[in-house]
């Protein structure tokens, strides 16, 4: 992927790789509660749209914390 | 008001708890253990003649005007040299000393012009007051001897003149280069009758290394150095006492004026920030606010294509208001927002953010200091619980060992940069982290002990490999740790590991191991250890990352919560601190406070009135991205340029074309007003009537100097335009707009324009608890009650040099310029830095085949834009540098959409570029790659 990346992947993968030294359940439900205190709910929203569409690139670990986001 | 001019104490205080008693004339007076008689006498209400002392200066014994007589003791003492002794009786005026004075004042005017009534400071000149003071009635010498009067005048600084023909080589000037500037740009050429002022050596003022802070100039006891405003207008006759409008040092001015017209601007002594001291930019660059290219009436257009039409204010408020709320019919409540400046006060700011989530019924409001300090904000309140710096200004005067990350505060903050080489030059040791070898790094009577000349994207690697030395060699202070903090032990095991040592980074980092070892040890084996820092910082895709690293250094050492301390943000603009503290950030209201807490949005919807929203709104970048998606139709720009301050400038642009309303408030039709349907001209500082806070939480007056020039304050038109959206808000005086953010705010509830009038200014927290504010934060206990260690891990950014792109591009200010460059390239202070110029390395120069001076092309994977070439050994090899003050280089084309993980502040400071010799025909091509998704594994 380039510069096109999805903003709101491009900061999920961000976020997730720096709370990512944290256990994987742990850093699912820290990167989640960092979305959610912290993005517009129309980011969350495409976030999500991008998870369900099996988005190539995303993190695991958004993808796992975009469960706790819902 | 009438000219104030506060009192001269003619030498500087001693404060220490002993205390002697002297007599003087008869009158009894105590004073500190080391003052001197001059001082002590001035505190007794007797002023004893002087000319080459002053209190912001050491005594220095040369003009010989000040002696006096002292019981018991031989000869005629100079008074400012003298120390008190206990009973000591002290005579200033006798049959001795008065002829001794009158024979110091005639061999002066012997050789000075005798053309006080067309002499500029005529009336504002001490040698004029002591001829007076000591009854000078003749000059037996005559003036037909040899003499100074044909010495040639130095017109070559844009605001002041140098005429040594009026010259009493008193070396005011000279010690106020040394002392209070730290500069030592001046020195006293030649000996004897021949001893004369000189910038450098036999330089004209603009060709030295004066810095034009304006100290000599103050420090003047003639006409020698004076203010070219002054030759010009004559001298000021009122003051209005207020705050710089430049830097987040906040120093207070007294602005000088004749009529309505500003005359100068004089560092205010009582300045709790500056204490009498300023900087180029706040002492001289005031005229951008008389600039013909002001904008004073309101413009509406439809198509940002077209041709701008002035209307009245009525007309355009309604434009706004109108346009506003039909976005909002179309395509929903969240279709617009505003950002909030660090340019306004914090009245202005408060009233835009309440406009957006009272009127707009959204939380869509974010402020300029997403793009420099929010990782500070974020950083600091995880850890220790409140998002600002810990200290005042003072404080580095208690400091032992001062480190300076990412920050160059002789350039950027050149007042604190001033008191921190007071205190360096009394033997403070001082580390240095940044990529650039700064001037602090080496300059004059100041040595760095260690630069770690990390690799940009490198810090948290670097803070990590500290507090791993702290940790591993036994240096943490357990006793602060175990009673002051919590999660040590996760904190400490993840810190010790092998891959945080200075060994196993320094392959990252480009900082030798035994060097960051030594830097270790000094900062944590001080008594007093202190960290500064800047946007080298917070503007990385660790940005806050950096900030918790520092925090966790700075308390496993102990070095939080006394004088000398502390981990300090140095705040880029005025109102930095102010505008995060008023609610500008979309998921904070007014003191910090997240939308989300219901209990703080009742307080708010109580007061006033509906319903707030619980979600967090959008930052700025999320702005420009939901633009582009079409969902973010209409943003209020208050005093930004985005248009040039942001990074990618090629995506900002796009997002505001994008828009169907964008609405620009400034003091000029800047870059962003290219893409405005609105404009609505702001209002100077001089204008203004509030507060600003600074860097270290001081909230400071702005008091109008003038009526504002549009005919309105910005309060008000915010306020017009949330009524006409059918939101009611009025006010009849910013005081009001205090009193309600004091009503509403558990750091403020103390704070009201009658406190800061009384008290001049005061420093947040101000309440119950600190009537008088807090100086110092997290004394006792920290604000969230233990101070949390936070596991740091070093993450590499995105940025990754390439083989086309292969240097690393930072940027950041110089002294003469500000930020956007909007105020300062319309001041005199061009003649310094008249265009943007890009830093790079001796070697990286020459296998580019490009030498001193040469255009050149600067290219990213985003953009591309083209600079002059100066090279310059203080660049390490592979790093480029550059500033964004002029807008026809446009340095953020070049810088990307990478920013800090935490809070999307932009990575200024990282960005792969080429440079290569300007080749119109030959552009640098860009290349779709380097920003692939990093997932946490890779």
């Amino acid at each position: 992927m380039t510069a096109t990346v999805p903003a709101e992947c491009r900061m999920a993968n961000d976020i997730a790789r720096n709370l990512g030294h944290l256990p994987a359940e742990e850093a699912a439900e820290a990167i989640a509660g960092h979305i959610g205190r912290f993005w517009d709910p129309r980011m969350r929203a495409r976030l999500h749209e991008f998870v369900d569409a099996g988005v190539d690139g995303l993190d695991p670990l958004v993808v796992a914390a975009a469960k706790h986001l819902r | 008001m009438t000219l104030l001019k506060e009192p001269d104490f003619g030498t500087p205080e001693r404060p220490g708890p002993a205390t002697v008693s002297v007599e003087v004339d008869g009158l009894p007076v105590t004073v500190p253990e080391g003052t001197s008689v001059m001082r002590a006498a001035a505190q007794a209400g007797v002023d004893i003649p002087k000319l080459c002392a002053t209190d912001s200066l050491e005594a220095f014994g040369s003009c010989r005007l000040c002696v006096v007589e002292i019981d018991g003791r031989r000869g005629t003492p100079a008074s400012c040299t003298t120390p008190c002794a206990d009973g000591m009786k002290v005579s200033t005026q006798t049959p001795k000393v008065e002829k001794l004075r009158q024979g110091v004042m005639e061999l002066y005017i012997s050789d000075h012009p005798l053309d006080c009534l067309t002499c500029p400071a005529n009336g504002d000149c001490e040698l004029q007051d002591m001829a007076g003071v000591v009854g000078l009635r003749q000059v037996r010498y005559g003036y037909e001897g040899e003499n100074h009067l044909d010495a040639e005048k130095d017109t070559s600084n844009p605001y002041f003149d140098f005429d040594p023909s009026k010259c009493i080589a008193c070396s005011r000037c000279v010690r106020a280069c040394g002392e209070v500037q730290g500069t030592f740009a001046l020195t006293i050429e030649g000996r004897g009758f021949d001893s004369k002022v000189s910038p450098g050596a036999g330089e004209s003022f603009m060709d030295s290394e004066c810095v034009s802070c304006g100290a000599c100039v103050q420090a003047c006891p003639t006409s020698t150095l004076q203010e070219r405003s002054v030759v010009e207008l004559g001298i000021p006759t009122r003051s209005v006492v207020t705050t710089c409008a430049y830097c987040g040092v906040g120093c207070s001015f007294k602005a000088e004026l004749r009529g309505d017209e500003l005359v100068r601007m004089v560092p205010y002594k009582d300045g709790g920030a500056n204490e009498g001291h300023s900087c180029v930019k706040g002492r001289f660059a005031f005229g951008y606010a008389t600039h013909p290219d002001r904008m004073l009436k309101p413009m509406v257009r439809d198509r940002i294509t077209d041709p701008w039409h002035e209307v009245e204010w009525d007309e355009a408020i309604g434009t706004v208001a109108r346009r506003m709320r039909e976005i909002q019919d179309r395509h929903g409540a969240g279709a617009i927002g505003a950002i909030t400046s660090s340019r306004c006060t914090n009245e202005e700011v408060y009233v835009v953010q309440k406009m957006v989530r009272a009127a707009f019924g959204n939380n869509n409001v974010d402020t300029c200091a997403r793009v420099c300090h929010s990782p500070t904000g974020y950083g600091l309140k995880q850890t220790f619980g409140e998002s600002a710096g810990t200290q005042d200004f003072r404080s580095v005067a208690e400091a032992d060992v001062i480190m300076v990350i990412g920050a160059n505060p002789t350039d950027g903050h050149p007042v604190f940069a001033s008191r921190m080489k007071r205190r360096l030059r009394e033997g403070a040791k001082l580390i240095v982290v940044d990529p650039r070898r700064i001037d602090l790094v080496r300059s004059p009577h100041i040595e760095a002990q260690h630069h770690l000349q990390l690799r940009p994207s490198t810090n948290v690697a670097v803070v990590n490999a500290m507090a791993h030395v702290v940790v591993t060699e036994n240096l943490v202070d357990r006793s602060f740790v175990d009673a002051r903090c919590e999660d040590f032990d996760e904190w400490a095991e993840f810190i010790a590991r092998p891959e945080n040592s200075p060994e196993a980074v320094q392959e990252i980092t480009g900082v030798p191991a035994a060097e960051l070892r030594a830097a270790a040890r000094l900062y944590a084996e001080a008594p007093n250890g202190a960290i500064y820092y800047g946007l080298g910082v917070t503007e990385h895709s660790q940005g806050s990352t950096m900030v918790m690293g520092m925090a966790n250094l700075a308390m496993a050492c102990g070095n939080i919560g006394r004088d000398g301390v502390g981990v300090n943000p140095l705040r880029g603009q005025n109102n930095v601190q102010g505008s995060c503290d008023m609610g500008s950030f979309p998921h904070e209201l007014p003191g910090y406070r997240h939308v989300s807490d219901d209990a703080v949005r009742t307080v708010f919807e109580n007061l006033w009135g509906g319903t707030l929203l619980a979600e967090p709104g959008l930052r700025i970048p999320n702005m420009f991205d939901a633009a582009i998606d079409g969902t973010f139709r209409g943003l209020f720009v208050h005093g930004e340029d985005i248009a040039q301050s942001d990074p990618n400038l090629g995506h900002v642009t796009a997002a505001l074309e994008a828009m169907e309303l964008v609405v620009v408030q400034d003091l000029f039709l800047n870059e962003t007003a290219k893409f405005a349907h609105v404009f609505l001209p702001g209002a100077s500082f001089l204008e203004k009537d509030g507060t600003f806070t600074n860097a270290e939480r001081r909230i400071n007056r702005v008091r109008s100097v003038m009526k504002p020039k549009t005919g309105k304050h910005e309060w008000q038109i915010v306020s017009e335009i949330a009524t006409a959206m059918g939101y009611e808000m009025s006010y009849e005086h910013p005081g009001q707009i205090m009193d309600e953010i004091a009503s509403v705010t558990p750091t403020f509830t103390g704070v009201s324009f009658d406190l800061l009038d009384k008290l001049g200014s005061v420093q947040w927290p101000c309440n119950e608890e600190a009537p008088e504010g807090t100086p110092i934060m997290h004394v006792d206990e920290f604000v969230r009650g233990k101070g949390r260690f936070v596991v740091t891990s070093y993450v590499p950014t995105n940025e990754r040099s390439t083989r086309r792109f292969p240097l690393v591009l930072t940027t950041g200010r110089i002294l003469s310029q500000y930020n956007v460059g909007a105020q300062t390239r319309r001041t005199g202070n061009v003649a310094w830095h008249p265009e943007d110029i890009l830093e790079l390395h001796p070697h990286d120069a020459e296998v580019r085949g490009i030498n001193h001076g040469d255009m050149v092309t600067l290219a990213s994977r985003v953009g591309q834009t083209t600079l002059r070439a100066e090279i310059s050994d203080r660049m390490p090899t592979g790093v480029v540098y550059t500033t964004f003050h002029h807008p026809v280089t446009g340095a953020n084309v070049v810088t990307t959409e990478n920013s800090d993980w935490a809070t999307n502040c932009p990575e200024y400071k990282v960005t792969a570029v080429q440079v290569a010799l300007a080749r119109p025909d030959r552009p640098i091509a860009a290349e779709a790659t380097g920003n692939d998704l990093v997932k946490a594994g890779d």
